[in-house]
């Protein structure tokens, strides 16, 4: 057999990948500074109609991705104000955010069903990306997906390498000795849930404008609960976590390919592999405190209070 | 800005629709429970359009109530419990997997009638059954899709192996066949009525597999926008999609459920109701065709129109005999017509088709 689909089955990957990677990407510095936020869906969502209206309005890539990354971020700044300042329950909170954006989204989306835009453009550079195989693969995406490997990278560095990203770690690992040595655990709070905000808000955008430029209600269709899992199975690791979306979507898209092969496939069972790779990783890490101590933000989920 | 008007009504008028809120007794209330969202463009759209022609048609005698994006488990059974508990005289429930809950409910509100589509239980004498002949449409749709493929592969979107779904895959197949022997028919299931992204992928991996026709079972536009942005043709589902692709739009068989739902909203009120299954098709229009592309040749929209008028009139079933399955069994013996019950319950592709159905 032939291996030639192999080369567009890549590029289905990538654009079924890539709104995972910027949610995931975005809810990881969310968690990391000790906030669980569940509102992903409602956040993705949210971005998904905001950058479509955006797009069908001005016919601007540019601004329906900055309008994605802003109403995703406003989505964020209700949920920060209720967790952060007014010390609400994150698990009911980011539960009914989500219920919140799917429902807002379908309001506002109303007069857009039936709309449609031309796409973000895949990025064409004469010569280079007509190289045989090479050519399509690392030059054929559109720019949203080299933003998403450069979003993943930074992210990771600045976690890692940088004071910022010690600081968003400390607030989740300690809140109350960050607090007690000058840092407001607020702000810093703040601060990562509306970065995971925007980040959530762009993976919708890719969605409505790139992945299938329209709009129809509840057209996440659970992403951004799948994105929530990538960040438990990849440990809190933004690596990992790009790495896992690729994998979920290659599954996905392998999957179908298999069957339009003629290949008998359980497709029930694959698209149930996300959530049970993710059990299988939080029962590891929880087998091994040692391990989980690595990993897990010791004061995740927990609401700060500099009072008590 | 007017948009913030709208916005305002559209609010208030969800939070009435949510609270079940109570209106003059004089009204019959009608209530309607949706599996997706009404703006999915496709199958619970045309339900509320049903709904929408029912207000219209018969204006203040009826007041309806829709829940939308139901869950086929127990959030059914609340949400039928409750549309049946708030003096709703008759509950359409509009998706295959509410057919449990609808009979229990149904068996605790004896006063109350229920309707539920795609279904075949009927356990308590308040429980009718209806559904469209959507395979009558397919079956159209066979003949245009044969001629039209220029790779001989017609590509299909699949959502779950049932009857339905099943019975829509083997019409299109032997319509095609019958005008072009060397067609192919390729079966992708996605597990899902409804996810735009995966129905989208569907759709890109049979184009890249040689299919230059597309074929849905799922209820979003998405498979059909990849068509058009790939150069290839599809077929609407449900609705007329051809906002979503104007040139890859080919027809769309649309699914119109008005009728029906006046027809039994009036028998309720007359009190004439009575439980039955329904099924209908072409002839008694709960099944359509969108108008045909320009791009279709006039020989072939004849040769479309020719099989619908052919349907309606009776001279043409698409599940004619002789047909075997995959195996070369002869399910349907020459010279005789697939009854109800075999295409009700059809668990099988017929020969030719490569590949199996999931189990």
């Amino acid at each position: 057999m032939s291996v030639e689909w192999l080369i567009p089955a890549m590029l289905t990957i990538v654009t079924a990948a890539t709104p995972l990677v910027f949610a995931a990407v975005g809810e990881t510095v969310v968690e990391k500074a000790g906030v669980l936020n569940l509102g992903v869906e409602g956040m993705m969502i949210i971005g998904a109609i905001a950058a479509f209206a955006m797009a069908v309005t001005t016919g601007s890539e540019v601004l329906a991705i900055f309008s994605g990354a802003i109403a995703g971020m406003l989505m964020a700044f209700i949920f920060g104000v209720l967790c952060v300042y007014l010390q609400s329950n994150q698990v009911a909170t980011g539960l009914a955010l989500t219920i919140f954006g799917i429902g807002l989204s379908a309001l506002i989306g109303h007069s857009y069903v039936g709309n449609t835009f031309v796409g973000l453009a895949k990025l064409d550079i004469p010569g280079i990306s007509d190289i045989p195989i090479v050519g399509p693969l690392v030059f054929g995406h559109d720019a949203l997906v080299y933003f998403s490997i450069l979003s993943v990278a930074s992210v990771a560095w600045f976690l890692k390498k940088t004071r910022g990203g010690l600081l968003v770690r400390a607030v989740g690992e300690n809140h109350d000795a960050a607090h007690a040595i000058g840092y407001s655990v607020t702000l810093i709070r703040m601060g990562a849930i509306l970065f995971g905000g925007a980040m959530a808000g762009i993976g919708g955008a890719y969605l409505s404008i790139a992945y299938t430029p329209l709009w129809v209600e509840n057209m996440t269709a659970g992403r951004g609960w799948i994105a929530l899992a990538l960040v438990v199975f990849a440990s809190w690791k933004p690596w990992r976590a790009f790495f896992g979306a690729y994998l979920f979507g290659g599954i996905t898209i392998i999957q179908l390919y298999a069957q339009g092969m003629g290949v008998e496939v359980s497709a029930q069972f694959l698209s149930m592999l996300p959530y049970l790779a993710t059990i299988l990783v939080l029962v590891i890490i929880s087998r091994d405190s040692a391990k989980s101590l690595l990993n897990a933000p010791a004061c995740l989920g927990k609401n700060y209070h500099s009072s008590g | 800005m007017h948009l913030k008007a709208k916005l305002g009504v559209t609010v208030a008028a969800a939070i009435l629709a949510l609270g079940f809120a109570n209106v003059a007794q004089a009204q019959m209330k009608v209530g309607f429970v949706y599996v997706g969202p009404i703006g999915d463009h496709g199958w619970n759209y045309q339900h509320d359009q049903g709904r929408l022609a029912l207000e219209k048609a018969l204006g203040s005698k009826v007041s309806t109530t829709y829940v939308e994006k139901v869950a086929e488990n127990a959030d059914a059974t609340r949400v039928i419990t409750k549309l049946a508990s708030s003096g709703h005289d008759l509950i359409f429930t509009t998706s295959f997997g509410y057919m449990n809950p609808t009979n229990k409910v149904a068996k605790r509100f004896p006063k109350a009638t229920f309707e539920h589509a795609t279904g075949y239980k009927r356990l308590s004498p308040n429980v009718a059954t209806y559904s469209a002949r959507f395979y009558e449409g397919r079956y159209v749709v066979g003949k245009i899709v044969g001629k039209m493929t220029k790779t001989n592969t017609i590509g299909y979107v699949a959502s779950f192996p049932i009857p339905e779904v099943i019975r829509g895959i083997n019409a299109t197949y032997l319509s095609a066949k019958s005008v072009n022997p060397k067609v192919k028919i390729k079966v992708v299931w996605v597990s899902t009525w409804y996810d735009p992204g995966k129905e989208a992928d569907a759709a890109k991996t049979l184009i890249d597999q040689g299919a230059d026709v597309i074929m849905q079972h799922t209820d979003s536009p998405a498979p059909l926008q990849v068509a058009e942005k790939r150069g290839v043709y599809a077929v609407g589902q449900a609705s007329d999609m051809t906002n979503f692709g104007k040139k890859a739009h080919l027809t769309a068989i649309v699914n119109n459920w008005a009728p029906y739902y006046v027809a039994r909203t009036k028998a309720v009120m007359n009190g004439n109701w009575k439980q039955q299954d329904t099924w209908h098709g072409f002839k008694e229009g709960m099944v359509k065709m969108a108008p045909y592309n320009s791009v279709i040749p006039a020989s072939v929209v004849k040769l479309a129109e020719d099989t619908r008028k052919g349907i309606i009139s009776g001279s043409i079933h698409p599940f004619a005999g002789e047909i075997k399955d995959q195996s070369g069994k002869v399910r349907i013996p020459a010279g005789k017509k697939a009854d109800d019950g075999l295409m009700a319950g059809m668990n099988f592709y017929v020969q030719g088709i490569d590949g199996t159905i999931p189990k």
